[in-house]
């Protein structure tokens, strides 16, 4: 099943088409989605979904031992009309776009003290963002979230991460139907960071989902955005941008569960790599269950090997239990930026750190227009030029 | 009064400028294990001015192309002796953005592809660095709409990525465009008639010509083949073979070598 692609020393992408097999993805997994934490055993590593992770710099997250401790600043800044409470786990809101589907997720659903309902009345349209920016002060964190936005309502999230923590938190999207939601996630994480995060978008009837996922600081930061559909007609783009440098581990596990008629999902996520031991890890899993007819899909993940010594783990998997869909597919490519590129570009008198940045710029460029906001994307930009200073000095 | 679109930054009072390679000698490290550097320059001489147009020509292996690119400065290749002048200034201590910016151009024999970046941001990128400051955006759009034109590229070329996709023709005249754009004291052309079809040579050799007239630029001409010299005559023709060269001559060079071939440069002594 596996296709073999002639790419660079230190990367590895495989990707599977199964077609009307058995449940490859569900079976994957070492244990079935559950709140409890109790339901999973401590991983050891070995495990489909641990296999890329360094467990040993998770501090505790995966086996029980992380003690929460506080020590992370959260502010919300809504617009008039939405509201923001702090709700138990009973409550009837929180948990309904989906399940922690590994023990660091269900740790967090374990382990926070209150959960955060932020609520967009049906039929607002927005004309602020909603900003949800969370800054860690060195402590361990759990949390959970869950953004309930109302049919018809239009609304953008931001959610920033800064500073330093070991933190697992679960968000929730819950989209009525004609809801549309861009959603920001920016992991700008000091360098000393852990953080693991599912992002479970659960998509109503003709409703759009965006999320934009920036992953540039942490020293772990591993994040599962999934997808599922409450009726059809639903659209779900998934873009992420990933900049991992020397010593960083960055991974993105995605799943879109098509599991209702006539939904469409669009993926793609980029990301450029330098330094020692960088390494990035790209899962990207579809599914079209046998009841989704009329599913177009589509799965992206392009890297960009900036320098010797970094790692890329690429595995797109479409798994299709149904002929009657408008398409599916799915596309994954690392590549260098090889001497030969710099050469021709500094042949033309652009210096090494502009033509890194040339291309670099030119590699994320689509992915930023994606974010729509000119302040977040003028700090993405910004972001990426110091990641590439800090390559050069 | 301002001055108006002037090509460069050349001072008007500069001399004409002038390469001049002395006894160079350039290694390349083996590419198998065998280990140990080659060496495939072995002594050139050679002085080209501005408004003069050399052409290089020599067999295969007989390290043409390691001159074009070690003049450009390439990293696979390891200068062992001699020198390399610029108007006095010393080129093989530049890095390799340095020597472009100094007015050394190598059209190559087969240009990069660089995913991800525009040939319009990269042309712009380029002659902002070389003429060391950026062009204004009006007057650029329209000298890069006119060479384009000249060269015949499709204008949607200008939104496709360096070299990406295109065809051996698109990417030679790519390079010619640049050519044009970036106006060097020296043009090293490095086999830009090789995979031409007739069209395709007449319209780079006219791009080359246009360049040579005017008188601004010295140009040398790398090539195996006497085919391009019916559309750019050459003022010294020189044969290279075994990292050196051979001869040297007028015009008259090339005829005899389109006649008799390499053969007699080749034969008689040890492999290249």
């Amino acid at each position: 099943m596996a296709e073999a692609q002639t790419i660079p020393g230190g990367s590895n992408t495989s990707g599977a088409i199964a077609v009307a097999a058995e449940s490859t993805t569900a079976t994957r997994m070492s244990a079935p989605p559950s709140f409890d934490v109790a339901d999973f055993p401590v991983p050891h590593g070995r495990e489909e979904e641990w296999r890329f992770t360094p467990l040993d710099r998770l501090k505790g997250l995966h086996d029980g031992t992380a003690q929460a401790s506080g020590g992370i600043k959260t502010d919300v800044s809504a617009p008039d009309g939405v509201t923001v409470e702090a709700v138990g786990r009973d409550d009837e809101r929180v948990g309904r776009a989906g399940k922690p589907v590994d023990r660091v997720a269900a740790q967090a659903f374990s382990s926070f003290e209150k959960a955060s309902v932020i609520s967009v009345p049906k039929d607002a349209v927005l004309t602020e963002p909603v900003r949800v920016s969370l800054h860690g002060e060195g402590g361990v964190s759990y949390g959970h979230t869950v953004f309930d936005v109302g049919a018809f309502a239009e609304a953008v999230i931001v959610i920033d991460h800064t500073g330093d923590a070991v933190r697992s938190a679960n968000v929730e999207f819950v989209l009525g139907d004609g809801a549309k939601v861009t959603v920001v996630s920016v992991q700008d994480w000091d360098d000393t960071a852990v953080h693991c995060s599912q992002h479970n978008a659960l998509v109503g009837r003709d409703a759009t989902f965006k999320s934009v996922v920036v992953t540039f600081g942490g020293d772990v930061v591993r994040l599962n955005p999934r997808v599922t559909y409450a009726g059809p007609g639903g659209e779900a783009e998934l873009y992420g941008l990933y900049f991992t440098d020397a010593g960083q581990h960055q991974e993105h596990r995605l799943l879109v569960d098509h599991d209702t008629p006539n939904c469409r999902s669009n993926v793609a996520y980029k990301g450029a790599l330098q330094g020692d031991d960088a390494h990035a890890v790209w899962i990207g899993d579809v599914l079209i269950q046998a009841d989704a007819t009329g599913t177009d899909t589509y799965e992206l993940n392009r890297n960009l090997v900036l320098t010797d010594g970094s790692r890329v783990d690429s595995v797109p998997n479409l798994e299709i239990e149904t002929g009657e869909i408008v398409g599916a597919g799915h596309a994954s490519a690392t590549g260098r930026f090889e001497d030969e590129q710099l050469f021709y570009l500094m042949a033309r008198g652009i210096s090494e750190q502009e033509a890194r940045r040339l291309v670099v710029r030119g590699f994320f460029a689509e992915l930023v227009q994606q974010v729509g906001l000119p302040d977040v994307e003028e700090r993405l930009l910004a972001k990426i030029e110091a990641e590439l200073e800090a390559s050069v000095s | 009064m301002r001055q108006c679109s002037s090509p460069s930054h050349r001072s008007p009072e500069a001399p004409m400028a002038t390469l001049e390679i002395n006894d160079l000698h350039v290694s390349v490290e083996a590419e198998d294990s065998t280990g140990g550097p080659t060496e495939i320059l072995r002594g050139v001489d050679l002085t080209v001015k501005q408004g003069e147009t050399h052409a290089i020509m020599g067999p295969n292996g007989s390290g043409k192309s390691t001159l074009a690119y070690s003049l450009a400065g390439h990293p696979k290749y390891t200068i062992t002796g001699g020198s390399v002048k610029l108007d006095g200034e010393d080129v093989l201590e530049m890095s390799v953005d340095e020597r472009a910016r100094a007015g050394v151009f190598l059209a190559m024999q087969y240009p990069v592809e660089v995913p991800g970046v525009s040939v319009s941001n990269f042309l712009r990128t380029s002659a902002t660095a070389i003429r060391g400051e950026a062009p204004k955006l009006r007057t650029w759009v329209k000298e890069v709409k006119e060479a384009m034109e000249r060269l015949s590229i499709d204008p949607k070329f200008a939104e496709r990525n360096v070299n990406e996709g295109f065809s051996g023709g698109e990417k030679k005249r790519h390079e010619i465009l640049q050519l044009e754009l970036l106006k060097p004291k020296i043009a090293i052309l490095d086999e830009t008639d090789s995979g031409l079809d007739v069209d395709a040579l007449r319209i780079v050799s006219e791009g080359v010509n246009r360049v040579r007239e005017s008188g601004e630029v010295g140009t040398l001409l790398i090539t195996h083949y006497t085919r391009i010299l019916r559309y750019i005559k050459p003022d010294h023709v020189h044969v290279f073979a075994k990292g050196r060269i051979a001869e040297s001559g007028g015009p008259e060079l090339a005829d005899k070598l389109e006649e008799e071939g390499y053969e007699q440069y080749v034969k008689g002594g040890a492999t290249a």
